[in-house]
């Protein structure tokens, strides 16, 4: 498959979390302001890339070698903690603008579904390397994009004149639902 | 099934990791001055900015490598800045007396004049994009509150007749609430202070004043006539009083027409 009908299929068409829902947590959590979303959002492309070049290689020259593979979803947590872990150490010392930047978004995107969830995505569709690397990027810009989407209404909302029943988390939803409506759109276009 | 491989596989996987963690623990560790988290547990904690500089930790961090003073939070005066002088062998500096904020506005909905009918968002700023504000005083409070969602401590509240009131129990001082108000109308008065205050803020001349609002300043001198002391000035058609050199007698309260110089002691009422 074309690399260009990945990034299409994975920015656009199966975005992780309007036509996934996975993310879902920080989708909401962290898109209260456009600043804190894209910090997010880049901590999240180069955790994912991260992530899915270092499960790819594991799943592929030793959970399948020892016929291991049901173990996946074990694996794939300890080994995205573990990195996360090691990134976040190892930046403090070599790059602190860099590690303040990220800051508290790092650990937070430790546990987080849409970063397993790729992984997984990607073994299961026999991604080779390339695929791999391309698709998790792609996937990354798929989640800030939808994350400054959701930033960039929640900040208009917030001066809206609205009843005190929808204010706060009921209206944040009522936009998600819609949003992941508008992008259901570009479903039939394309699948992998 | 061979539960071995399985539990030396993973087993494996988690012992490369924890070695590989540890190892950059030790190679990429990172000298924090634990002073800094000292400082940082003194500071009141409530990350309102005040100081200019991202939460409590980020003064701390300054407070300790000497970037800024001890007392450069305004929140916790002097108490916090004694302590940190103690933690870091300091002499304590005699902070700044406690400021509260006092609105220099006396122009409640029913003595002032609407130019037209606001109804749009209701924040100060967004009303003056709109034709320079509603009211017909280009000076006064617009009473949208945009003072009462700037303040982090929850100090201030819009009262009934459309002017923000001061809680000075939770008023820590911080000054946000002044900075936030796009008229400058909110000023920051030592809280000993005790002399007179014109509560006002009007530059127009007096026949404009009189059109907008009932208890606006016109700057008649009547007040710069009563003062024995020489401290107030009228200026751009408003009176203000000197702080330094008013002594709270009162002179000036009785002398004003509009009924718009009070005391210290009468404002917090």
């Amino acid at each position: 498959m074309s690399l260009l009908a990945i990034i299409f299929v994975a920015i656009l068409a199966d975005n992780i979390v309007f036509n996934q829902f996975l993310g879902i947590c920080p989708y909401l959590g962290v898109s209260k302001r456009l600043e804190t979303s894209l910090g997010m959002g880049i901590a999240v492309i180069f955790v994912m890339a991260l992530s899915a070049i270092v499960t790819w290689v594991v799943y592929n020259f030793l959970l399948i070698p020892f016929d291991l593979g049901y173990l996946r979803t074990i694996a794939f947590i300890l080994i995205i903690a573990g990195l996360v872990q090691l990134v976040e150490t190892i930046l403090k010392k070599t790059n602190p603008t860099l590690f303040r930047a990220l800051g508290i978004y790092l650990p937070l995107i430790t546990t987080n579904c849409a970063i397993l969830g790729v992984a997984i995505l990607n073994v299961q569709a026999e991604h080779n390397i390339i695929e791999t690397i391309v698709y998790a990027i792609a996937v990354a810009i798929g989640f800030t994009i939808a994350l400054i989407i959701m930033a960039g209404i929640r900040e208009r909302l917030e001066l809206a004149d609205l009843s005190s029943h929808l204010r706060g988390a009921a209206v944040s939803l009522v936009t998600a639902g819609i949003l992941s409506l508008a992008f259901m759109g570009f479903k039939g276009i394309m699948t992998l | 099934m061979n539960i071995v491989l399985p539990l030396v596989v993973l087993g494996g996987l988690g012992l490369v990791f924890g070695g590989l963690l540890s190892f950059a623990a030790q190679r990429f560790a990172v000298e924090e001055d634990e002073r800094v988290e000292i400082v940082a547990d003194l500071l009141p904690g409530a990350n309102c900015g005040a100081c200019g500089y991202p939460g409590c930790i980020g003064a701390a961090e300054k407070i300790v490598s000497g970037e800024i003073p001890v007392d450069a939070c305004t929140v916790g005066g002097k108490v916090v800045s004694d302590r940190i002088c103690e933690i870091l062998g300091l002499e304590p500096v005699a902070a700044d007396a406690k400021k509260i904020p006092t609105v220099f506005c006396l122009g409640t909905k029913d003595v002032t004049v609407d130019k037209f009918e606001y109804q749009g968002v209701p924040d100060c700023n967004a009303a003056l994009m709109y034709s320079g504000g509603f009211k017909a005083c280009e000076y006064g409070c617009l009473g949208l509150g945009t003072c009462v969602e700037a303040c982090p401590f929850e100090a201030l509240q819009m009262g009934e007749n459309g002017l923000p009131v001061v809680d000075e129990e939770r008023c820590t001082g911080c000054g946000i609430c002044a900075n936030a108000c796009p008229r400058g109308i909110i000023r920051m008065m030592d809280v000993d202070y005790s002399g007179c205050m014109v509560l006002c803020n009007s530059k127009d001349r007096g026949g404009t004043t009189r059109r907008a609002c009932k208890v606006g300043c016109t700057g008649c001198k009547a007040c710069i006539k009563a003062c024995p002391n020489e401290a107030v000035v009228v200026e751009d058609y408003l009176a203000y009083i000197d702080p330094a050199k008013c002594d709270g007698c009162g002179e000036c309260v009785e002398a004003c027409r509009r009924d718009i110089i009070k005391t210290a002691v009468k404002v917090a009422v």
